[in-house]
């Protein structure tokens, strides 16, 4: 099978909070495929915006053959794709990138922000022991899904959920401990767990993201420095369409 | 019915090729399309050591296209021998190989070392505008091109295209330079230089603040320039800028390119490239026109 771009039907859209869209789609041959951390790239119907969207994967229902992305209205793309109902059709491309490197560790699964869908999938996929950690600005959204995998702990920047302040607060201010970290937010929140980890010697990956352009490892657009010379560019950067979006947090520089 | 061109005495069974920078050596894509079906894949472009590129953001979306400034990120020619050629050599298509460099020495040593290999032309990138020395700098000056096109062909053992940029007065200027100093074909348009402002970071949306456009919105600028410099020089010509659809590719072959490199399209459509050959196929049945090459330059 492999990467491939179709047109996806709309199972079902709802909004989960202020600007946050939850949008089902019927894509078989990607959701047959998908895993935990990767992503689809998503196309407007508006021939003057070419690139697509990358929106990772919050979850994969391989019965149904169904896809669900969650993602924050920001601009053009993403106002477009909030309108869509079911019914209607889209076009994406996928699945993209490697998903996470799955350990039987104890794990601590934390979000930030937008970057809390794609931990959802991976905490169905997970067979551990694992804790939740999300953290938001001010309004929450998607936590109540995650109480039938693991204790969920929240930290809001307003203090109105959980701790007042970031992740890492709320990690510490709960005693979270775990072997594997895994993470996806904003790049100060993830600088913050990779030096969190690298201290307390925990494995941790993380899921980045960049401007993307062609999303498959072609046109080097969404590159993120590396700690060593990469075997596939022969300098310090790596592709975070097509050699992550997931790395081991010591391979990068954030 | 004939679809094969020629270009600088090497057949290419179509004339559909891809825009470097945008394909990689055609790998990734190699999961969508068949590469076999390709008339050349052209690669990103290559210098003689590698290159780490600019930092990022280096693309944006822009309207009816994108702006990038990659910076020739590459892996250096040996890695590039090694890796790619073999990859590509496995397709029945021809292999263009996109130079590029800082220096005269640059290209000159990397030319040098591609000598022994089973590629079929170079294509010489003296027009990307994101690096901040060489490149474009011998790509707007009729004199500087002349003289890099010369030292490249006394030492290329395969044919040589200069491709060319758009960011200059007169690109004719241009084209009769490279064939005066015995290039053997020459492609264009690379991208043309433009600036976004992110308004809500009060900065450049692009971190090298300038930035190549691409894309459709540029289309018909490329197709003025075909046309312009397949009437001022002999040398068969590699059209591209914005081509998306078979009949972008179709304007281009009429105004006199013998080849339409895809580009930015692949991005929108990772099929792009036979969507359009099969775009010109039905085109050419359906108008009872049996060889391709009854339609290049077939508007004067």
């Amino acid at each position: 099978m492999g990467k491939l771009k179709m047109t996806a039907q709309v199972v079902s859209q709802e909004c989960l909070a202020t600007d946050v869209y939850s949008l089902v789609l019927k894509a078989d041959e990607i959701a047959n495929q998908a895993v935990a951390g990767q992503f689809v790239s998503v196309y407007s119907k508006d021939g003057s915006k070419l690139l697509p969207r990358p929106i990772s994967l919050c979850g994969i229902d391989k019965e149904a053959g169904t896809i669900r992305l969650v993602y924050r209205v920001v601009g053009f793309g993403t106002t477009e794709f909030s309108k869509l109902i079911a019914g209607d059709s889209v076009d994406i491309l996928g699945p993209l990138g490697n998903g996470f490197d799955k350990l039987d560790k104890k794990a601590i699964l934390i979000g930030g922000g937008i970057g809390i869908p794609p931990m959802l999938q991976l905490a169905k996929e997970l067979n551990c022991e694992k804790k939740v950690v999300l953290g938001y600005r001010d309004e929450i959204f998607l936590n109540e899904e995650f109480e039938p995998y693991g204790d969920v702990y929240l930290s809001s920047e307003d203090g109105m959920h959980g701790v007042k302040g970031n992740v890492i607060d709320a990690i510490k201010e709960y005693g979270i401990e775990g072997d594997v970290i895994y993470a996806c937010g904003p790049t100060p929140m993830l600088r913050g767990i990779k030096a969190y980890a690298a201290d307390n010697g925990i494995i941790c990956q993380i899921s980045m993201e960049e401007k993307m352009a062609c999303g498959v490892g072609a046109c080097l657009a969404c590159v993120c420095k590396t700690k060593d010379v990469d075997e596939h560019s022969q300098v310090h950067n790596r592709r975070i369409c097509a050699d992550g979006p997931v790395f081991y947090a010591e391979e990068v520089e954030l | 019915m004939n679809m094969s061109v020629n270009i600088a005495g090497v057949e290419l069974k179509n004339p559909i090729t891809v825009a470097s920078g945008t394909f990689g050596s055609g790998m990734e894509y190699s999961e969508f399309i068949d590469l076999n079906r390709l008339g050349a894949v052209t690669t990103k472009g290559v210098a003689n050591i590698p290159w780490p590129g600019n930092p990022t953001p280096r693309i944006a979306e822009t309207y009816g296209g994108m702006m990038n400034a990659i910076g020739l990120q590459n892996p250096g020619i040996d890695v590039f021998k090694k890796r790619d050629i073999p990859f590509l050599k496995e397709f029945d298509t021809k292999i263009i190989v996109n130079v590029c460099g800082k220096s005269t020495y640059d290209y000159v040593d990397c030319v040098e070392k591609l000598g022994d290999c089973d590629v079929d032309l170079l294509e010489i990138n003296v027009s990307c505008p994101n690096v901040k020395e060489g490149g474009i700098a011998f790509g707007q000056n009729p004199k500087a091109l002349f003289d890099i096109t010369k030292e490249i062909k006394a030492v290329a053992k395969q044919p040589v295209i200069m491709k060319l940029s758009p960011n200059v007065t007169d690109i004719t200027e241009m084209a009769r330079a490279a064939e005066a100093a015995g290039a053997d074909a020459v492609s264009l348009i690379n991208t043309l230089t433009g600036m976004k402002i992110d308004i809500n970071r009060r900065t450049f949306a692009v971190a090298n603040k300038t930035a190549g456009v691409s894309g459709p919105a540029i289309h018909p600028i490329a197709v003025r320039m075909v046309y312009q410099v397949a009437n001022a020089i002999k040398l068969p010509i590699i059209g591209m800028g914005g081509v998306a659809t078979y009949e972008d590719a179709l304007e281009m072959i009429m105004v006199g390119a013998s080849a339409v490199a895809v580009g930015t399209a692949n991005f929108n459509n990772p099929y792009a490239t036979i969507e359009i050959l099969d775009g010109i196929e039905a085109f050419m049945k359906k108008n009872g026109i049996e060889d391709i090459n009854e339609l290049i330059g077939c508007v004067k």
